[in-house]
C-alpha cells in the first residue's frame, strides 16, 4: 500500500466532509423512483442506474442531500429514475447548472450525468472550465461513443472512420479522448469504469464522493440500438483480462487471465512486458500511483488503447487541491470578518453622503 | 434650461461637459466635480461619454472621453442637452463636442495644447483659437500645462507627473467659477494619494493655483451661484445606475432571506454590476465568472433550485446567448433575475452607446410559450428600486424576469435618496415547509406560483427540467391537454402580477389632446420636455411605464382618454407595437430616434409641439 491510498480497496473508507450523514443506514430502496425506466432493454444505462442505487447508500449521505443534474440525451434521463433531488437541464448545460448548484449550497452532493454528445460536444466548454475550477462534484460521463437519441449520429468520441447516419462514409474527424480533456484541464480526479463491469463501478463511484474536488468518471457504456458492440472488443469475457487492465493505487500494474504481464516505464514511454521473458520480472512493473501530482503518467494511461496497449479502468488520478466552495466559502468567512460593512443599511451609509434638512 | 435666469440673473442649473485625451482624467475630474455639486445641495445627474477603445492613440479624435453633469436648485431628470461650459483640454476634445455647446457658451480650453502637431491630429487646418472660428462662443484660453508645472516646480517631479496634474487645474478654475469650496476635491486627494504624499500635494496646489488663477483674470465679472436644491429631507448619495442595481438586488437578498448568487460573463456596459457584487464577499454575495454568458445564466439556474435570490447580468448579445436557458427557467418557474443593460444593436452593434431595442427580445425572444415578468428601470437612482422589485415579484411568484436597463442609465448617475431597509416592502418567497405534502406543480389559487422545495430539506425530494410535465404531479408527460393547461396557466401566472402592481399614473390632465407614452431609461429627457412643455402652456400629459409585462391593470383606460399619444423611444417603434397589440383601439403616433444617443430635451419639445398642431 502506497501512504495515503485507501483508494479502491474493497473496504470503504471513511467519508470526511460537510455532507450531512445520515442518521440512520440507508438501502436501495431509498433511491428507487416511482417512474416507470425508459432505456432500451440491453442499454447499459441499466447497469449504472443500478451501480448508483448501490453506491448512493453505501456513501452515507442523508437522502434529501444529493442532487442529480443532467443534461440532453439518453442518459441525461437519468435523474428521473432515481428519488433523489434532480434536475434536468438543457443540452451541454449540466457542467454550469450543477456549478450553480454547489456554489450556492456546499452542503448538497451533486452528481452531473451527462454522455459524450452532451459533455464533449455542446457542453465541451462548460466541461474544461468545470474541471478547471475543481468544483467539488461528481461527474458521470456516459460514453457510448454515439448519439443515440437522436438515432446514430457519429460523437466527438466515435473512432475516425465511423461509420453513422452522418458519416455515411466514414468519419474524418479525430475523436477527443475525455481523460485527456480532463487532465488538460488540470482534472484533479479521473476514472474509468464499463456498464457490464458492476462492482467496478460502484467502487469507482464511491472514490469518486470521496474525492474532494471535480470527479470525473468515463463509464463506457454500450447503445445496443445504434452502436452496439462498441465496446466488444475489450469487454467481452473473451477479450476482457488480455485487453484491460485494473489500475489499483499502491498496486504493480498487471493484467492478463494469469496476471503475467505488466507495465513498464522504458525512460520515454509505457511498454507492455511479459513477465518471466527476456528478463523481466515483478519489480520492473510500474507501481500506480493515483496521487502523483504530475499528471504524466496519468495522461500516458488514460490514453492507452488496444492493441498497442491495454485499456485502463479504475481511478487513474487522486490529487489533491483545493476546491471552488471551499475556497469561496473560506474568502466570504474571511473578508466577513475584515469589513465593517455588516448589513445593507451600513453599506448604503457608506462612503460620501450627505444629509438635507 | 440655463438660459432661465433667477431675478439675481443667476440660473437655476447649468451643464458642463468635461473632454480631453482618454488620459487626461476626465472621468475623474467630472466625478470630482459633481461630488462637491452634490454635497453643497444640488440635484445633478451625469453621464459619461467614453470610447470603446481603452486608450486610442494620444490626441486623435477617437481618443477623446468626455463627462457631462447637470446640477441645480431644481429638479434635474437627465444629464442635459447642450452644455453651458465646455471643457476642452486638446483640439481632438473641441472638435468633437463643440457640438456639445450652446451658442455663447463658455469654452475652457487648455491653450498650451494647441500646437501644430495636435491641431493637425485632431484634423483642423488652422487653429480655431485664433482663427476667428469660435466668436459665438466665449473662449478662455488658459496655460494650463504652464502653469501646473509652475505650481509644482518645487515639489521635484518629472515632467510627465507634472503634467498628469493639470485636470486639477481645469477643475479649479470651475470651483471658483461656481462659487464652491476646494475642501471636498482636498480630501480625496488626501486620501487616494494617502501612501504617495507628493503626488497628493501636487496635485492639491494645481488645484488651487487654477481656483487662484480664475480670480485672478476675472473670467466672469461675478461668481455664478447656484442655491441648494429643494430636495427632500434625508440623507443622500451619488449613485450610478449599475451599482443601484447591485445594490437593490443586495437589499432584496437581505429582505428575502436567499442568498444572492451572481452568474455573469463581462460585458459592456453592464460588467460593473458583475465588479460591484464581487466587492461584496462582507455580505455574503458569490459571484461567478462564467465562461460564457450561458454559463452565467444557467449556474444561476442551478443556484435558484438550490435556494438563492439567483441573478444573471448582460447586455444585448449576451441575452441572445441566454435565450434557450430562459425557456428553461420558463418551464423549470424558478424565481431568477436577469438584467440587461441594453446597448445599441444588433450583434456587436455600439458597444458603448444606448438603446432600448432589446425589448421585442425581452417580450418575444424565445421558443415556445414562454412569457416573462419584465420592468424596465427609469433613470440612475430607480436601478435600485427595480432591482429590489423585480428580485421581490420573481421571488414571490416563482417566475423568472427580466429588468431593462440600459447604457445611458447604466453609466449615467445621479443623486439619490439612501432608503432605510426597515421602510423596504417585505419578500416572502412561497418555499415548501419540510416533510409537507408537496407536489411540484401544485399552485398557490390566487399567484398561481408553485412551491420553491429547496434541495436538503427533508421530505421535498422531486425532479423538475425542461420536459413538459404534469399539472400538479409533474412527471414528464406529452399529454396535449395537460400541455395546453400547462401553457395557459404559466402565462396566467404571469398575468396576474398585474393585480399587485401599482396603477399606471399620468402626470398633467387624465384627459386631453396629446398623452406622451416613453418606458425605462428616457424618463428624464421626456418628463423634463413636457414639463417645459407645460410651462409654455402646451395641454399635454405624460405617463411613464415601468412595468412592461404585465402591463398596469389601468393601461388601456389611461390611453384611451387622449385624441393623440405619442410613443416616443430609443428604437424602430417596439413599444408601440406592443401597445397596439394589446390595444388596438388606441390612436397611436411614435417618435423613434436610433442613434445610440439619448433624447436631448430640446428636440422633445420640438416634436410635443410639432404632434400637437
Amino acid at each position: 500500500m502506497m501512504p495515503g491510498g485507501n483508494l479502491m480497496s474493497n473496504n470503504h473508507p471513511q467519508i470526511n466532509n460537510t455532507i450531512p450523514k445520515s442518521p440512520y443506514p440507508l438501502s436501495r430502496e431509498d433511491f428507487i423512483s416511482d417512474q416507470m425506466v425508459k432505456w432500451c432493454p440491453g442499454c447499459g444505462d441499466h447497469a449504472i442506474l443500478s451501480a448508483v442505487s448501490k453506491v448512493f447508500p453505501e456513501i452515507g449521505y442523508k437522502k434529501e442531500n444529493y442532487v442529480l443534474v443532467s443534461g440532453i440525451g439518453c442518459s441525461s434521463r437519468f435523474p428521473y429514475y432515481v428519488n433523489t433531488y434532480g434536475f434536468h437541464g438543457i443540452h451541454g448545460r449540466a457542467m454550469a447548472i450543477a456549478s450553480g448548484v454547489k456554489i450556492s449550497n456546499p452542503s448538497l452532493s451533486v452528481w452531473i450525468i451527462t454522455g459524450d454528445g452532451d459533455s464533449m460536444a455542446i457542453g465541451g466548454n462548460h466541461f474544461i472550465h468545470l474541471i478547471r475550477r475543481n468544483i467539488d462534484v461528481n461527474l458521470l460521463l456516459f460514453n457510448n461513443q454515439i448519439y443515440g437519441l437522436t438515432k446514430g449520429q457519429y460523437s466527438p468520441t466515435s473512432p475516425l472512420g465511423a461509420i453513422t447516419k452522418t458519416s455515411p462514409y466514414g468519419t474524418i474527424e479525430h475523436p477527443f479522448t475525455p481523460g485527456e480533456l480532463v487532465l488538460g484541464a488540470q482534472g484533479t480526479f479521473f476514472a474509468r469504469g464499463i456498464d457490464v463491469q458492476p462492482k467496478m463501478l460502484t467502487d469507482i463511484m464511491f472514490e469518486a464522493a470521496r474525492h474532494d474536488g471535480t470527479s470525473v468518471v468515463e463509464v463506457l457504456q454500450n447503445c445496443v440500438i445504434f452502436n452496439d458492440g462498441a465496446y466488444d472488443y475489450i469487454a467481452s469475457r473473451e477479450y476482457r483480462d488480455e485487453r484491460t487492465i485494473y489500475l489499483e493505487h499502491g498496486q504493480p500494474m498487471l493484467f492478463g487471465a494469469n496476471k503475467n504481464k505488466g507495465l513498464r516505464w522504458n525512460g520515454s514511454g509505457l511498454e507492455v512486458i511479459n513477465l518471466g521473458e527476456n528478463g523481466w520480472g515483478i519489480n520492473d512493473v510500474l507501481i500506480h500511483d493515483a496521487t502523483n501530482p504530475d499528471p504524466g503518467l496519468h495522461l500516458s494511461l488514460a490514453k492507452m488503447n488496444w492493441p498497442e496497449f491495454p485499456v485502463a479502468f479504475g481511478v487513474i488520478r487522486a490529487v489533491k487541491a483545493p476546491t471552488y466552495d471551499d475556497l469561496m466559502e473560506e474568502q466570504i468567512q474571511r473578508i466577513k470578518a475584515q469589513s465593517p460593512i455588516k448589513c445593507m443599511d451600513d453599506l448604503l451609509n457608506s462612503g460620501d453622503t450627505w444629509e438635507v434638512d | 434650461m440655463a438660459e432661465k435666469q433667477t431675478n439675481q440673473g443667476q440660473p437655476e442649473h447649468v451643464v458642463i461637459r468635461f473632454s480631453g485625451d482618454s488620459g487626461d482624467g476626465m472621468q475623474l475630474t467630472g466625478t470630482l466635480f459633481s461630488d462637491t455639486a452634490a454635497y453643497t445641495g444640488h440635484d445633478l445627474s451625469t453621464f459619461p461619454d467614453f470610447p470603446a477603445e481603452i486608450r486610442a492613440p494620444q490626441n486623435t479624435v477617437a481618443g477623446v472621453s468626455g463627462f457631462q453633469l447637470h446640477f441645480g436648485s431644481t429638479k434635474i431628470y437627465n444629464s442635459g442637452d447642450l452644455c453651458d461650459v465646455l471643457v476642452a483640454m486638446n483640439p481632438a476634445a473641441l472638435k468633437t463636442n463643440l457640438k456639445w455647446a450652446k451658442k455663447g457658451a463658455t469654452l475652457l480650453v487648455d491653450v498650451d495644447n494647441f500646437e501644430p502637431k495636435a491641431l493637425e491630429k485632431a484634423g483642423y487646418s488652422s487653429n480655431p483659437l485664433e482663427d476667428g472660428s469660435l466668436s459665438a462662443y466665449r473662449v478662455v484660453k488658459a496655460p494650463m500645462r504652464m502653469l501646473a508645472r509652475e505650481a509644482v516646480k518645487d515639489l521635484g517631479l518629472d515632467a510627465k507627473s507634472a503634467d498628469r496634474t493639470k485636470n486639477m487645474f481645469a477643475l479649479g478654475m470651475l470651483l471658483y467659477i461656481f462659487d464652491k469650496p476646494l475642501e471636498h476635491t482636498y480630501h480625496f486627494l488626501e486620501k487616494k494619494f494617502a501612501k504617495k504624499p507628493v503626488v497628493a500635494e501636487a496635485n492639491k496646489k494645481v488645484l488651487k493655483a487654477g481656483f487662484d488663477y480664475a480670480d485672478t483674470i476675472e473670467i466672469l465679472r461675478s461668481k455664478i451661484h447656484i442655491p441648494p436644491a429643494r430636495l427632500p429631507k434625508g440623507k443622500y448619495r451619488n449613485i450610478t445606475g449599475n451599482i443601484a442595481t447591485a445594490w437593490g438586488l443586495m437589499a432584496a437578498s437581505e429582505k428575502s432571506g436567499r442568498p444572492l448568487f451572481l452568474g455573469s460573463y463581462p460585458i459592456t456596459p453592464a460588467t460593473e454590476i458583475l465588479m460591484e457584487l464581487a466587492r461584496h464577499r462582507n455580505l455574503g454575495v458569490k459571484t461567478f465568472q462564467a465562461e460564457d454568458e450561458i454559463a452565467g445564466i444557467t449556474s444561476a439556474i442551478g443556484a435558484s433550485f438550490a435556494g438563492s435570490l439567483a441573478v444573471t447580468t448582460t447586455s444585448g448579445p449576451g441575452l441572445s446567448l441566454k435565450v434557450e436557458a430562459m425557456g428553461l427557467a420558463v418551464m423549470t418557474e424558478l424565481p431568477l433575475v436577469v438584467v440587461d443593460v441594453q446597448r445599441a444593436g444588433p450583434s456587436t452593434g455600439m458597444p458603448t452607446k444606448s438603446e432600448q431595442s432589446d425589448l421585442n427580445m425581452a417580450l418575444f425572444g424565445r421558443n415556445g410559450e414562454a412569457p416573462m415578468l419584465i420592468i424596465a428601470a427609469s433613470s440612475p437612482a430607480d436601478c435600485f428600486y427595480a432591482a429590489f422589485e423585480t428580485a421581490k415579484l420573481s421571488l414571490e411568484h416563482m417566475t423568472p424576469a427580466i429588468l431593462l436597463t440600459d447604457g445611458y442609465i447604466g453609466f449615467g448617475s445621479e443623486v439619490f435618496r439612501i432608503p432605510r431597509m426597515a421602510d423596504l416592502p417585505e419578500i416572502t418567497p412561497p418555499i415548501a415547509e419540510p416533510n409537507s405534502d408537496f407536489k411540484p406543480y401544485r399552485r398557490d389559487p390566487k399567484t398561481l406560483a408553485r412551491k420553491w422545495a429547496l434541495p436538503g430539506t427533508e421530505g421535498l425530494r422531486h425532479r423538475i427540467g425542461g420536459l413538459e410535465k404534469t399539472d400538479v404531479f409533474g412527471e414528464v408527460s406529452t399529454d396535449p391537454l395537460n400541455h395546453e393547461k400547462m401553457v395557459k396557466l404559466r402565462a396566467e401566472k404571469v398575468q396576474r402580477i398585474a393585480h399587485v402592481l401599482p396603477p399606471q399614473e399620468i402626470y398633467g390632465e387624465t384627459e386631453g389632446e396629446l398623452l406622451i407614452v416613453s418606458w425605462g431609461g428616457t424618463f428624464g429627457a421626456v418628463r423634463n420636455a413636457v414639463e417645459e412643455c407645460r410651462k409654455d402652456g402646451l395641454n399635454i400629459s405624460h405617463t411613464h411605464f415601468r412595468y412592461i409585462n404585465p402591463l398596469p391593470l389601468n393601461t388601456k383606460d389611461v390611453l384611451s382618454k387622449f385624441k393623440k399619444v405619442l410613443v416616443c423611444e430609443l428604437n424602430n417603434g417596439q413599444f408601440v407595437n406592443y401597445l397596439r397589440m394589446n390595444f388596438p383601439e388606441i390612436p397611436y403616433l411614435q417618435y423613434n430616434k436610433i442613434q445610440g444617443l439619448p433624447f436631448t430635451v430640446t428636440e422633445l419639445c420640438e416634436k410635443f409641439e410639432e404632434f400637437i398642431k
